[in-house]
């Protein structure tokens, strides 16, 4: 369980983040959306101590992450931040050996070893693992970042947008690991995600935010509603349910049909 | 209210004032008074003094500026200048081998191989930092000052090796006590590049925003480049053999009129001449008055007074982006 | 998996540095002046390695913190720093002073100095502004500049003599370097050595960058601050006791990149420190027996490195 208290962060005359309080449930997949500029990032990077606040304080299971120490800290949270541009001649699987750097501090043991294999081969890495990391293509090594945080088998685990620069199969990929993450090893996933069909189909409760302060936070069938989403995104969104999943459909209408029609005549045709 | 000030017609005005106390500031007694009753004493100094280091400091300070105003243009970098780009350092180099390996030709020839090495030198800089893959504002001129480190190392290897070292320091320090009537009439080679300069200004705003955009709009982006550079190149080495280093100038007078007049070059760039040239006047002045009858020379007063007012500008940078 | 490898060429440049070590030492050795002869050689191959040591490891420790291969701590303007206070020393108090003249107080002057304006420049700047390292280097350079004008400008004053002597500290030289300064300056330099390397695998991870740094457990910005500061005395001492070689650190290190093609600082610290002791020796070489001492080894060295960093930046840019 992580509970924020009234987290604010002000560039200059602008708060970013607003005086943001939210709690997120342990063992489940939580995921802020929001609009470009809404503060989901800034907000991710002070869960995460990367990122001072101004004020407020984030307490993990009860107690102030600033007054742990910071490798204390390493084997409960792991963050993975989007850019993840790097010069090193580095192969994956050093990479990936440095998720247990919080453990063996850089003396790895046999269970270390171990570790590290399962994290390769969960993310079906192992055809690359000797390669270099600029040899990758963007989704390969998103994917060993990916593994890496595996690796570093933390409770908590925060993506900030893991799916930028991957295409469908690879994203839903993603996600799919990230379910089985919570499902057979009850980790607790927190994603700051563009995609609100991603963040519908695959999380169990969503943060939305807008300019810098939380407009709503609940299951997601709470949130994935016409009304709240129209109200957050300025635009006209509809929801529709397709295989039982509800997917927001904010796109031009066709001509004059429903989308609902529209499917109709898929399916007829 | 400062904005106010950053008038053509008021800077000329003020340019035209300094330039009359420039010609009164000396160890040699000279009033306004004399003017109608000049000893031949008096005529002399400023005839052979006086003046040519007042018209070199315009022709200086307006040139040297306008080359950091164009640079900053074509690299669309506000912290790249002669100085930064390692441009100066390629003319004192090419000054010092010209005097070793062939003393005996006029100073036309010496300056020709001067612009021809500060040439070569930009277009390095422009070539590597066209590539290279960072393009933070801040590293592009780190990589121009290193090279230019790398040039003068080779300075400075050449002139130990003939034993030099001590007047080519004091050739490269910016002066203009040096400055009498015969050895400035260079200088005014010039003026024809400054005006080339002037009738291009929209062009190089235009190449400044990257050659795809320049063939849009059907501008010939290589040509508009280099004759940037060969201005650059020419007023650089002809400012450093005449004059000496003037560090900093061309960086910190474009930077104050973008400041307070933005960047459009056609209305800017005669602004920045003239600036420049009121700046480098006071600059001078002061050097000659403060520890008069001694004086100090205008590389440290710009030096000191130019690496001053450049970190003013980081630090608002930075203010500005946080 | 490279490892086997590098292992293997840690140990081909350990015994490459030994053996141009001891053709040093021992080439044309006069027997007549055995006693004289042997034990500066040795001395001056002890400040190489010093000098080697400390030019590597903040080199490296610093390219690790900016991320960065073509930046190196000494073009901070340090060189223009000392000699500021080389002039200086001249210009106020003239040649004949126990300032300039004892080697001990020169040291101690001209370090503290050094020291002084580099962690100024290092803690005070980087609260300004922000972490950003680019920038913090263009400060310095630019306080380089200011310091150069001055120098410049009492060089221009005074005269000759005074100049011949004051240019003979303007390069470096491992030339009659006094016995109980190599000490000092080594037992800081060791010292400077095992906090470093106590703690080498953590160099790994600051490699990753702030954001993966402290997502392992990194207290980050403490620990970068302690390294700068492990930096500017490294420099600092080094300077101080043979005088600025500006281009070393750059050439060295990128020459332990190109051979090792790893990540990994035990063999980045180890291979740019043996790189580094034999371009000093080899420098010294050509200074001695080429040119007949008629240049500088620093001179030597920077245009080399000079010449090498033109080179990389080219080939970086051809990518």
């Amino acid at each position: 369980m992580i509970d924020l208290k009234g987290i604010s962060k002000i560039y200059g005359q602008k708060k970013v983040v607003n005086d943001v309080s939210v709690s997120i449930a342990k063992g489940k997949v939580t995921s802020f959306i929001g609009p470009n500029g809404a503060g989901k990032s800034t907000l991710l990077s002070m869960i995460t101590r990367l990122l001072d606040q101004d004020s407020g304080e984030v307490l993990l299971e009860g107690k102030n992450i600033l007054q742990a120490p910071s490798d204390a800290l390493a084997k409960k949270i792991a963050i993975l931040k989007q850019s993840n541009h790097m010069d090193l001649k580095i192969t994956v699987r050093e990479l990936i050996s440095f998720g247990r750097f919080p453990y063996s501090k850089g003396r790895l043991n046999e269970r270390d070893h171990e570790i590290i294999d399962e994290a390769i081969s969960y993310m079906e890495l192992e055809e690359f693992e000797d390669r270099y990391i600029d040899e990758l293509s963007g989704g390969q090594r998103q994917r060993v970042y990916i593994a890496m945080t595996i690796a570093q088998d933390t409770e908590y685990i925060f993506l900030d947008e893991p799916l930028n620069n991957l295409d469908m199969k690879h994203s839903v990929q993603i996600m799919q690991i990230l379910r089985r993450l919570v499902r057979e090893r009850n980790k607790t996933i927190i994603i700051v995600i563009h995609d609100i069909n991603f963040a519908s189909c695959y999380s169990d409760n969503i943060v939305a935010m807008k300019d810098g302060k939380v407009a709503i936070s609940g299951k997601k069938d709470d949130v994935i509603k016409k009304e709240i989403l129209e109200d957050i995104y300025e635009m006209d969104i509809n929801i529709e349910c397709i295989y039982g999943q509800q997917i927001c459909v904010y796109f031009d209408e066709h001509e004059d049909a429903s989308v609902d029609d529209f499917i109709e005549d898929q399916v007829r045709a | 209210m400062i904005h106010k000030l950053f008038r053509l017609d008021i800077m000329i005005l003020l340019l035209v004032v300094l330039s009359i106390i420039s010609m009164f500031v000396g160890v040699v007694d000279l009033s306004p008074g004399d003017l109608f009753n000049l000893s031949d004493n008096q005529k002399n100094i400023i005839m052979e003094s006086r003046f040519p280091r007042t018209v070199a400091i315009i022709i200086a300070g307006a040139s040297l500026s306008v080359c950091g105003l164009i640079m900053q243009q074509l690299t669309r970098n506000k912290f790249v200048s002669p100085t930064t780009a390692g441009t100066m350092d390629w003319a004192r180099l090419g000054i010092l081998i010209a005097l070793m390996f062939f003393p005996t030709a006029s100073l036309l020839v010496k300056l020709l191989f001067a612009s021809a090495l500060s040439l070569a030198g930009t277009l390095l800089f422009m070539q590597i930092i066209q590539r290279v893959q960072f393009k933070d504002v801040v590293f592009v001129p780190l990589i121009g000052l290193m090279l230019g480190n790398v040039v003068s190392s080779v300075a400075t290897f050449l002139s130990l090796r003939t034993n030099s070292i001590q007047s080519l320091s004091s050739w490269l320090q910016g002066d203009f006590s040096i400055i009498i009537s015969g050895r400035y009439e260079v200088l005014y080679i010039s003026i024809p590049f400054l005006i080339v300069a002037l009738l291009y200004a929209n062009q190089f705003t235009i190449a400044g925003m990257g050659q795809d955009f320049s063939k849009n709009l059907g501008l010939n982006y290589r040509r508009v480049i280099n004759i940037g550079l060969l201005i650059t190149a020419v007023i650089t080495a002809l400012v450093v053999v005449t004059v000496g280093m003037l560090p900093f100038l061309g960086l910190i007078i474009p930077n104050i009129i973008s400041i307070f007049r933005g960047d459009h070059l056609k209305n800017t760039i005669l602004l920045t001449a003239v600036l420049g040239a009121v700046f480098v006047m006071i600059c001078d002045i002061l050097g000659r008055l403060i520890i008069f009858p001694y004086e100090i020379s205008i590389g440290l007063m710009i030096g000191v007074i130019g690496s001053f007012i450049f970190l003013i500008m980081i630090f608002r940078r930075v203010k500005s982006n946080a | 998996m490279h490892n086997g490898k590098n292992n293997r060429l840690l140990l081909i440049l350990t015994i490459a540095t030994l053996a141009i070590a001891g053709f040093y030492i021992l080439y044309q050795l006069n027997f007549d002046i055995l006693f004289y002869q042997l034990p500066s050689r040795v001395n001056r191959v002890v400040t190489m390695l010093i000098v080697g040591i400390a030019i590597a490891v903040s080199t490296v420790i610093f390219q690790t913190i900016t991320k960065n291969r073509i930046l190196t701590p000494s073009i901070m303007g340090l060189d223009s720093v000392y000699l500021f206070i080389q002039t200086i020393i001249v210009f106020i108090v003239g040649t004949s002073s126990p300032l300039l003249t004892n080697d001990f107080v020169n040291y101690l002057v001209s370090m503290l100095g050094l020291v002084v304006f580099t962690v100024l420049v290092f803690k005070y700047l980087f609260r300004l502004t922000g972490n950003h390292v680019f920038l913090l280097l263009l400060i310095g350079i630019i306080l380089g500049t200011f310091f150069n004008s001055l120098s410049t400008f009492m060089q221009m004053l005074i005269n000759p003599d005074d100049f011949l002597i004051l240019q003979n500290s303007m390069f470096a030289s491992f030339n009659a370097i006094n016995d109980s300064l190599i000490w000092i300056t080594g037992a800081i330099v060791l010292l400077m050595l095992i906090i470093v390397l106590r703690d080498f695998h953590s160099l790994d991870v600051i490699a990753l960058g702030r954001d993966h740094a402290i997502n392992l457990g990194i207290n980050y910005d403490r620990k970068v601050s302690q390294l700068l500061l492990i930096i500017a005395v490294l420099v600092s001492v080094s300077t101080a006791l043979v005088g600025p070689i500006m281009f070393l650190g750059l050439l060295v290190v990128n020459l332990a990149h190109e051979m090792f093609k790893t990540f990994k600082h035990r063999y980045l610290l180890l291979g740019s420190t043996l790189i580094a002791v034999i371009t000093l020796l080899l420098g010294q070489m050509l200074t001695q027996y080429v040119f007949n001492q008629a240049v500088e080894i620093s001179v030597i060295i920077n245009l080399v490195g000079g010449v090498y960093f033109i080179i990389l930046m080219l080939k970086e840019s051809r990518r």
